[in-house]
This record gives C-alpha cells, sequence and structure tokens, in this order.
C-alpha cells in the first residue's frame, strides 16, 4: 500500500525538484527571491499548449518554441524588471517579483480563460508494469525528464564555463568581474535558465494533468523544499523536493486512514516548512561558510 | 629555475600610463590625488608605501574594478597599451589584458583549485586551457595535490592559487597586490621567486604593491612610492634601496612596521615643508 505512494511522491517530488533547483539558481546567482517561480511554469505550459492547439505543430516543434519564448521571457523579466531594482531594499525586490505572480497568473486567465485545458494526446495510456505497478508512461517520462535535468545542472555547475562563472558570481560578485565575467550576463542567464527549466515541468504537469492556473501552485510547493534543503543549495532543492512530495502523499494517506483533518496532501508541506524553520533556519545542506585559513 | 631567461621585449615600450589621476569615493571622499606612474612593458615596477597610502586604490582605478566600490577616476587618464581605458567596466578590462590578483588572495573558497584555476581563463576561448593548467602546475606543484575545496588551503598556496589564476588569464599586465601578506619570511621568498620567474619566463609585466618593500625592491626594476594618495619618491629599486628615507622608514627590517609608521608622519611633514 505505502510502495505506490512513495513512488507517487517520488515522481511529483522530482518536479518540486526540478522547479526548486529553478528557484535557487537564481537566488544563489542573484540573491534574488523569485515569488514567480509557480507561473514560469504556467507561462511556459500555456505557451506550450498554444503551440500545440492553436497553431497545430507537432509536440517536439511546439516544445523547442516553447523552450526559446522561455529563455526570451526570462531575460526580458531579468533585464526590464530586477535590473533597475539591483541595490534596492530586498522587501522592494520581492514585491516585484510578488506582482510578477499576479500579473502573469491574471493574463494567463485572461488569455486562456479560468478552466483546466487538456494537451492533445501525446503518449498511448497503455500503463507499464514495474515492480507490480501500473505506471502510466508519462509518469516514467516525467521522472526521465527530471533526472535528465538534474544531470543537467550538475554538468553545468562543475562542467561549463559559465556554470562555473555563475557559481563564482553567487561567491563573490568582485571576484567574479576580477575574472573577466560580466556580472549583469550571468544574472540574465539565470533566469533565462530557471525559466526555460521551470517551463519543461510546467509542461510535464500540463501533459499529465492539464493546463489550469493550478500550475502556480508549484511555485508555492518549492517554498518547503528550498527551506529544508536550504536556500543556496542546488542539491539540497533536489532531496527536499523529493522528500516534500513523499510527506505529502504519506500525509495525505495518513490523513485518510487515522486523523481525518483533512486536506493534508496540500497541507502538510507547510507544517514541515515550520517546523524545518523552527529547528534548522539555514535548511540542511545551507551555507556553512569555509573560514579562510 | 634552470630556464635561460630570455630578455624581456624592447625595455622601452610603454605598456600602462597612468597620467595624473584622481580618485574618489562614494563621490565625496577623495583617496589618490594627482597620481602619475608609468610600466614599461617586460617589467616589475614596485608601488611601496604605507597601510591607507591609496595603493589598493591605484590598482582598482587600473582594473576598474574601482566601479565595484563606489568609486571613480574623477581627473586624469589611464592608458593601457595606447588606449585610454578610464571608466570601462572592470570585465572587460580583463579581456584587454590586465588582470588583478586582490589583496587578501581572494580565491572562491567553495571551488576546488582547478576550478578556480579554469576560472581564471573564463575569458579564453582557444583550446590551450588544459596545457596552462600544467604550465600552472609547473610553477606550483604543490597546487596540483591539493584535490579539496580551495578554501582549505593555507594561506601560501592560496596566494599560489591565485597568482596561477591569474596566468590562465593570459594577461599582458597582472596587478598585484600585496603578495607578502600573511605569509612567513620562508613562503615570502618562494612566493617572490615565483614572480620573478614568471615575469622572465613568460614575460608577463607586473606592477607590484607592496608593504614589504625590501622584497619588492629586490624582484622590480623600478618604484614608486606613496603617501596619502601622492607619489612622494620613484626611482630605480636600487636608488630606491639605497635612499635614506626609504631606508629609515620602509626597510626597517622585520616586527618594526607599526613604529616606522609613526615615524611616517614626520617623513610626510618633512616633504611637505620641502
Ligand atoms: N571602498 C572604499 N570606500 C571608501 N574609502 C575607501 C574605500 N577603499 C579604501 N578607502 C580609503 O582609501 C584610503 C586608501 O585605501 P587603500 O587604497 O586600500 O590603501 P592601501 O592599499 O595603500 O593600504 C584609505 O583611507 C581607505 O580608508
Ligand atoms: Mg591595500
Amino acid at each position: 500500500m505505502l510502495l505506490p505512494l512513495i513512488l507517487n511522491g517520488l515522481i511529483v517530488g522530482a518536479l518540486y525538484g526540478v522547479v526548486a533547483m529553478s528557484f535557487v539558481l537564481i537566488y544563489k546567482a542573484s540573491q534574488v527571491v523569485n515569488f514567480a517561480q509557480g507561473e514560469f511554469l504556467l507561462v511556459g505550459a500555456w505557451v506550450c499548449w498554444w503551440f500545440l492547439t492553436d497553431w497545430q505543430m507537432p509536440f517536439w516543434m511546439g516544445f523547442l518554441f516553447t523552450l526559446a519564448f522561455m529563455t526570451c521571457f526570462g531575460i526580458i523579466l531579468q533585464v526590464v524588471v530586477l535590473r533597475p531594482l539591483i541595490g534596492e531594499p530586498v522587501i522592494s525586490v520581492i514585491m516585484a517579483t510578488v506582482g510578477l505572480s499576479i500579473f502573469f497568473q491574471a493574463l494567463m486567465k485572461w488569455i486562456f480563460g479560468v478552466f483546466a485545458k487538456p494537451f492533445p494526446p501525446i503518449f498511448s495510456a497503455q500503463s507499464v508494469d514495474i515492480l507490480g505497478l501500473q505506471v502510466q508512461p508519462v509518469y516514467l517520462l516525467s521522472l526521465g525528464i527530471s533526472l535528465f535535468i538534474m544531470a543537467g545542472f550538475g554538468w553545468f555547475f562543475t562542467a561549463s564555463k559559465h556554470g562555473l562563472a555563475m557559481r563564482a558570481t553567487a561567491f563573490d560578485q568582485q571576484v567574479a568581474q576580477s575574472l573577466g565575467i560580466s556580472v549583469p550576463k550571468v544574472f540574465a542567464m539565470s533566469w533565462a535558465i530557471s525559466a526555460v527549466v521551470s517551463a519543461v515541468a510546467g509542461v510535464v504537469v500540463g501533459v499529465v494533468n492539464g493546463v489550469s492556473s493550478a500550475l502556480s501552485f508549484y511555485g508555492i510547493k518549492v517554498f518547503p523544499a528550498v527551506i529544508l534543503g536550504g536556500l543556496d543549495s542546488v542539491v539540497g532543492a533536489v532531496l527536499g523536493g523529493l522528500v516534500i512530495g513523499v510527506l505529502e502523499n504519506v500525509a495525505q494517506y495518513v490523513d485518510a486512514e487515522w486523523l481525518h483533518w483533512g486536506n493534508m496532501y496540500a497541507i502538510a508541506p507547510f507544517y514541515a516548512l515550520v517546523i524545518i524553520l523552527m529547528i534548522k533556519p539555514y535548511g540542511l545542506f545551507g551555507t556553512r561558510n569555509i573560514e579562510r585559513v | 629555475m634552470s630556464a635561460p631567461a630570455p630578455a624581456p621585449v624592447a625595455a622601452t615600450e610603454m605598456l600602462l600610463e597612468v597620467n595624473n589621476i584622481e580618485v574618489v569615493y562614494n563621490d565625496v571622499i577623495l583617496v589618490v590625488r594627482g597620481l602619475s606612474l608609468a610600466v614599461l612593458k617586460g617589467e616589475i615596477i614596485a608601488l611601496l608605501g604605507a597601510n591607507g597610502a591609496g595603493k589598493s586604490t591605484t590598482l582598482k582605478a587600473i582594473s576598474g574594478l574601482l566601479k565595484t566600490e563606489e568609486g571613480e577616476v574623477t581627473r586624469g587618464e589611464i592608458r593601457f597599451a595606447g588606449e585610454r581605458i578610464n571608466g570601462i567596466d572592470p570585465h572587460l578590462i580583463v579581456r584587454r589584458g590586465i588582470f588583478q590578483v586582490m589583496e587578501g588572495r581572494r580565491i572562491i573558497a567553495d571551488m576546488t583549485c582547478l576550478e578556480n584555476l579554469r576560472l581564471g581563463a573564463f575569458t579564453r576561448s582557444d583550446n590551450q586551457v588544459k596545457s596552462d593548467i600544467d604550465m600552472v602546475y609547473g610553477y606550483f606543484p604543490r597546487l596540483k595535490e591539493r584535490t579539496g575545496l580551495a578554501g582549505y588551503l593555507s594561506g601560501g598556496e592560496q596566494q599560489m592559487l591565485a597568482i596561477g589564476r591569474a596566468l590562465m588569464a593570459r594577461p599582458k599586465l597582472i596587478l598585484m597586490d600585496e603578495p607578502s601578506m600573511g605569509l612567513s619570511p620562508l613562503l615570502v621568498k618562494e612566493v617572490f621567486g615565483i614572480i620573478q620567474r614568471i615575469n622572465r619566463e613568460l614575460g608577463v609585466t607586473i606592477l607590484l604593491v607592496e608593504q614589504n618593500a625590501r622584497m619588492a625592491l629586490s624582484v622590480a626594476s623600478y618604484g614608486y612610492v606613496m603617501e596619502q594618495g601622492k607619489v612622494v619618491l620613484d626611482g630605480t629599486a636600487a636608488a630606491l634601496a639605497d635612499n635614506e628615507d626609504v631606508k629609515e622608514f620602509y626597510l626597517g627590517g622585520h616586527g618594526a612596521e607599526r613604529k616606522s609608521f609613526r615615524g611616517l608622519k614626520s617623513y610626510k611633514r618633512r616633504k611637505r615643508w620641502l
């Protein structure tokens, strides 16, 4: 009974992990707490849906167009909205991202309506047998894509020079500049990557559940995940996402069987959030400064 | 050490020219007032002076890093390889061939040695980065053995990493800010030996800021002494090392720095009355 719950939790949790990583990316590179992360999923999924239905594109094409769109979207947001706020108080920056969140939620409702819309069918719904469990291929694909993105992040931050530059910028902007790195470019790149990666997650969820404003909620779920993992830890974000994914499934099960408090699926992560903040405010993997010798 | 030292390129070619610059922080704090200096290609030039004289500020004015600290060159001109570079963003100045090794080494503590070195080559797109990493390991063999995070390196190793990282950018000019800071006398010797080799073997020009005047003058060909944002004295390294005032206030031996700092004030006064 527990196994499917955990598997389901891991599949959803991996997606949380992906969104959490893209949230941490922005936070690490540019110290912005992005309250509009969920809207990246929402915008990405709607744009992809639009390419596939209104433009009748084949899936791969619509998907690539979506990625291209989200790259520009991320860069434009950073350059137009956040760059002018550099040096302003943290609260102004937070209000700006909250504003973006509200704005894009409303905009998407205005353009695409308030009802959930399904993606055109992409895979046969024939379920596969894994360890005696019937799993739909989309879920497997979702897990595969999540793992692929995580591996991509790992490669980016350790092997590519732009990934290293991003880490250098996160560590010390002055040092980064002394190495020839353009900090504004790093900021823009972090927003572009974050928007693209979140959009991929948005499309995956859209394919599974249909596209609706519920996608925004992933942006909220990110908070327990990243607080658990530590705001500035990419690995922590992944683990935090997985834990939260499993936690909400198990909590719901426990609630349905014994507690009967109701709605544990949505709320349990936030109970966890409060508890984590009380006992380990920097998260499991948050920065421990290495002292200079 | 065994390599024959090729003569530096035509020793009269001007690489860096600082003309009468004035530097202001936060629009009000005047820190450098009318400073001029010249650096010829292939040389090691020493910039000496007590704490707070404005040496680091001068280097940051050249590298453009001043911009990151609300500082600005408000007067005068900085020319590198014949072109005016005042006001250019620091990341673009690196691309022109000036690399500053900042005071306090400033290596990236949460990265490995190798990652730090690779970042030094950020501005490059050629395919010789790997062989240059081996070249750096040639100068600093002990860095090769360090596979952990750079933050756990000793002070000397961090300084070596900072210099190695600068070499990875293949700069024409390295601005080196107090490489001896916090190092044991033995390590200072080692580091300065390598600075000299880098200059001779790779032809990199070096502008060397130091409080350890004795060490700096032993590797430099020419030197400037700064005080309160101005050059008060300059000359060949040999002449400076022989100069009575320099001897008294900067070569007073180890451990006498605090004392000489107080003495310095009367030195300043004397200079002014002249
Ligand atoms: N970022 C800054 N903002 C304001 N004042 C500064 C700044 N950096 C240095 N100063 C001041 O400028 C003067 C020269 O500093 P600095 O260039 O670091 O001297 P040095 O490197 O010779 O010890 C000092 O009085 C210092 O307090
Ligand atoms: Mg200094």
